[in-house]
């Protein structure tokens, strides 16, 4: 079965050439079986052959299925889907099933889109490379030896091996982008406000945004259209309207300002990457863009602003996992806790992984009387900053373009014992968060490896259809990375 | 209580439930009551994802008693997470306000015995109520149905001197808040909660001593006890060469102490930080001049003004105006019978004692304004006497009729024709030639004698201003 691009799949559906019943089941043995594999999801959907029968169903009745009709997508498992486990890749939230649907999640199944599953992450979106899940890691379906990237590394692996036809991620510090850089994938972080949050489990609230991780440019420019727009239920979501991006997606680039950001071209990049950069720049030029460079100063700052904002926000979110409500408990059966402090430090001890324990550590000193100042406060004066530079250099040209990351998909193992390294890894992709700018990362081909290169596309605020445009642009020059196997 | 060489400096934080149909960031019911547990939308209990969603009337109701207590109310102002541990705290955090407040720079007039007092307030803010534990030995019971009610924490300056200044600022302030319909101030619910800090210092020193914040008042008896015996320990403490602690203490009605609970040790720091889930709170310069026109006559100005309008005396007119619809109700009687203080009296006496008997609000009085000042009009127009304006009031308590229908089914028309009282007159006299020489020999005693058997032979219905007349020119004789 061939439908691994998703627009041609549900146009099949639709169109009564194939069920969507039959999709179902296709999938969810891949899944099941190639997903075990590299460890790309940790729970599979039991009423996904259901769901899809109900759209086959509205098809016979000829009433409309909506615009993804028998789309098999991979939801990120920090979405909350009703009746189905959301464990956020945590053992904290092991057995919770959540009594409600993310909006994203609500919005993408009443447009006829079938979950097939819940893909693997770094514990509460929390690490670069899925090692942090607590369900063990999502390997690279490209080298099984290599980490996917993360967080949403088991939604870009899925989708990279074709087990899904897309999936949901969501992106705090470049959880889309990178992912979807070491797997081959297009993977989009909209602008902050576009996507709602309802219903994601929080990291960093003021940074946290969903977006999809396609085959094809295509394909995120239909999911975006189903999930962007305002909802009552997050008043962070904004009211701006939202471009049919299907539409007017073309890879057209004539007339249009690309920018480099000189910040991000001063070296300690893989050759591959450089290299990549340095093709697509001439391509767009020779296609009537032009080409200038920008400065953005403070994003040699973005990294460390990051981990100021993002863990303390985080260290706050993650306080309401107590083992109280809902949750994993500390077993006190044999020996009961003797005040509350131990029954929380129990049941969060036990429930939350090291990187996770780590970053609440971080935010809670950052937000700590007679440190606030010095490290939050500072660090959102600086984002402020940061994010005026940002407005500024956009008054300049229409998109940026550079890499996603310094390197290509890296070992399993290799950073683990250095989160510093770790972190260096979002050097790239944080600056676009902290900006609340929209992002993507776009496949451009393949280093001597043979493992994927991404290049990253940044546009102004609510900018995507320019950016996506590019980002076609980009996919007619490189193609598409394909799937490990088929090529 | 303080006294020559010390002096109290007392704060309030007074924690005002709104009344909302809603909580301050979810659907569910915001109202007192339900079944354990029953209020709880996935927002309240903080679930996984779940994000707060301001409720505009919570807002609104915190600029109107901003604007009510002539509060400055900010533009713009910011929720912010204040982070704690606590299981009966949904989320780990309460959301509230911290550094941006919705209101600022108030003030509150009240009297205390007649002396006009007025303590600023230094800012209101808005936040979500917390669930509540119940300790059952090794167990804790939560119930969240309280979780997210909304409320507004007014913290005044630390300007009262006394305890019974304190209570007296609480007592006013739940009047102001019933007066607005914001909150229905009932302390031993919980929808009124009053914290006070408490410090001494010596007379004339200007530094504050180290204050003692009180919790667990809930009635304004205990507000005025409990800082009557915080003040006193204070002084006791420091007199005999002990230091005060920084520390919450409780209060512990049915012995009459406050006892320690939390000592500033233990104090959390509560990491504040703007919450990213919300955007900050507007309010518009139009929003509050129409706020501000629909506020009702607040209680210190209507009761000046019952003072000067209808001549009451000081502790009627406090007394009247505790209640909007009470104050109503006595302007209507007022109004309607042209007599204010007839009316005052009738209300503060006979209906209050009716109305706290059966525990019933004026609102569902069955005696109705209208009703009520009618009967003062037939005691006026000597109708009846005040005597049976009693009977019928009681009637009237009891079947809601008017007063004038009672009178006529009853039969209660008052006797003042003076031919018929003589006559009545010259047979008691007649018959009791032994009361009449006592009386005449100096006993004056004797005078009610004749009265009674003058009232009891025509059944309570003679005039007795007439009786007196009668009685007393034939007597002479």
């Amino acid at each position: 079965m061939e439908f691994a691009e998703l627009s041609t799949a549900v146009t099949a559906v639709r169109a009564k050439k194939i069920s969507a019943a039959e999709l179902a089941q296709e999938y969810l043995a891949r899944a099941r079986e190639r997903g075990a594999e590299i460890g790309a999801f940790i729970s599979l959907n039991d009423k996904a052959v259901d769901k899809a029968r109900q759209i086959d169903h509205l098809i016979a009745k000829g009433q409309d299925p909506g615009p993804l009709a028998g789309a098999c997508l991979g939801i990120k498992d920090l979405l909350c889907t009703d009746g189905l486990r959301t464990t956020a890749g945590s053992r904290m939230l092991e057995k919770f099933v959540p009594p409600y649907s993310a909006t994203v999640v609500a919005r993408l199944e009443s447009a006829g889109a079938v979950t097939i599953g819940k893909t693997n992450l770094d514990e509460f979106a929390m690490g670069s490379s899925n090692e942090q899940s607590a369900f063990g890691p999502c390997r690279n379906p490209w080298d099984s030896t290599r980490v996917a990237g993360g967080s949403s590394g088991g939604s870009a692996a899925a989708v990279a091996a074709e087990l899904v036809m897309a999936a949901i991620g969501t992106d705090t510090g470049g959880s889309i982008r990178q992912p979807a850089a070491f797997c081959g994938v297009v993977g989009v972080k909209p602008t902050y406000g576009r996507v709602s949050r309802y219903g994601i489990i929080a990291f960093a609230s003021s940074l946290d945004q969903a977006g999809p991780m396609t085959k094809s440019v295509r394909d995120s420019a239909l999911l975006l259209e189903v999930i962007c727009g305002q909802d009552a239920l997050d008043t962070t979501s904004s009211a701006q309207n939202v471009p049919r991006f299907v539409q007017q997606l073309k890879p057209q680039t004539r007339g249009l300002k690309v920018g480099l950001l000189k910040e991000y071209l001063s070296g300690g990049v893989d050759a591959a990457i450089t290299k990549a950069l340095e093709r697509a720049t001439a391509e767009l030029r020779s296609r009537g863009a032009e080409i200038v460079e920008v400065s953005v100063p403070l994003t040699a700052m973005a990294v460390p602003i990051y981990y100021l904002v993002a863990t303390s926000e985080a260290s706050s979110n993650l306080s309401r996992y107590d083992g109280v409500r809902y949750g994993s408990r500390a077993d006190f059966a044999e020996k009961p806790p003797e005040d509350l402090a131990e029954f929380y430090s129990r049941s969060r001890g036990q429930g939350f992984g090291p990187e996770v324990k780590r970053r609440i550590m971080l935010g809670t000193y950052a937000l700590s009387s007679g440190y606030y100042d010095a490290y939050f406060r500072k660090a959102c004066q600086v984002r402020r900053l940061l994010h005026d530079q940002f407005v500024a250099a956009f008054q300049s040209c229409d998109v940026i373009l550079g890499p996603v990351t310094p390197t290509t998909a890296f070992k399993i193992g290799a950073n683990i014992k250095d989160p510093l390294q770790m972190y260096l890894s979002d050097i790239f992709t944080t600056a676009t968060n902290l900006a609340g700018l929209p992002g993507m990362s776009v496949p451009a081909g393949f280093d001597d490896q043979g493992l994927p290169v991404g290049l990253q596309v940044m546009a102004g605020h609510f900018q995507e259809q320019t950016m996506l445009n590019v980002g076609a642009a980009l996919e007619e020059i490189f193609g598409q990375s394909g799937s490990p196997g088929r090529g | 209580m303080a006294n020559q060489n010390w002096e109290a400096v007392i704060g309030l934080e007074i924690h005002a439930q709104l009344e909302t149909e809603s909580k301050i960031f979810s659907p569910d019911s915001a109202h007192f009551g339900g079944g354990d547990n029953e209020h709880v939308h996935p927002i309240s209990l903080g679930m996984p994802g779940t994000l707060p969603i301001p409720n505009a009337r919570a807002i609104e109701i915190g600029v109107k008693i901003g604007v009510a207590l002539g509060c400055e109310i900010n533009r713009r102002s910011i929720f912010a997470r204040k982070n704690y541990f606590y299981p009966d705290l949904a989320k780990g955090y309460q959301i509230s306000q911290f550094d941006e407040p919705l209101c600022r720079n108030g003030e509150l007039a009240f009297f205390v015995g007649e002396q006009l007092h007025r303590v600023k307030i230094v800012r209101a803010h808005l936040e979500e109520d917390a669930g509540k534990s119940t300790h059952l030995g090794d167990a804790t019971l939560i119930n969240y149905n309280r979780a997210g009610v909304p409320l507004l924490e007014i913290v005044s300056g630390p300007d009262m001197r006394s305890a019974a200044e304190a209570a007296e600022y609480a007592r006013m302030m739940r009047r102001v808040l019933r007066y607005l319909g914001a909150c229905d101030g009932n302390l031993e619910e919980g929808s009124m909660r009053c914290d006070c800090n408490v410090s001494v210092r010596p007379r004339g020193q200007k530094e504050l001593g180290t204050k003692v914040e009180l919790k667990n008042l809930n009635s304004f008896r205990f507000i005025e006890k409990a800082i009557e015996y915080e003040i006193q320990r204070q002084i006791d403490t420091i007199e005999t060469g002990g230091t005060i602690s920084q520390e919450t203490r409780l209060y512990d009605s049915t012995k009459n102490r406050t006892i320690s609970m939390r000592s500033k040790e233990e104090a959390h720091d509560y990491r504040y930080f703007p919450d990213p889930d919300l955007l900050p709170v507007e309010v518009s310069q139009q929003q509050v001049s129409r706020l501000a026109g629909e506020l009702p006559e607040l209680p210190f100005a209507r009761q000046r003004r019952l003072t000067e309008e209808y001549g009451l005396p000081f502790i009627d007119a406090h007394n009247l105006t505790e209640e909007i619809e009470l104050a109503d109700f006595f302007e209507e009687v007022a109004r309607q019978s042209n007599n204010p203080r007839s009316a005052a009296s009738w209300i503060m006496v006979e209906l209050i004692r009716e109305l706290n008997d059966s525990k019933k609000s004026i609102s569902a009085s069955p005696v109705s304004a209208r009703h009520l000042a009618e009967l003062v009009r037939l005691i006026d127009e000597g109708s009846i006497s005040g005597k049976m304006a009693k009977t019928v009031f009681q009637e009237m308590w009891s079947s809601g009729s008017a007063p004038r229908e009672i009178v006529q089914r009853q039969g209660l028309v008052q006797l003042t024709d003076e031919g018929a009282i003589g006559a009545i007159v010259d047979k008691i006299i007649g018959e009791n030639a032994g009361q009449v020489a006592e009386y005449q020999s100096g006993k004056e005693k004797v005078f009610g004698f004749f009265v009674g058997q003058i009232m009891k032979a025509t059944k309570g219905q003679a005039n007795p201003e007439i009786v007196n007349r009668l009685l007393r020119e034939r007597l002479k004789k």
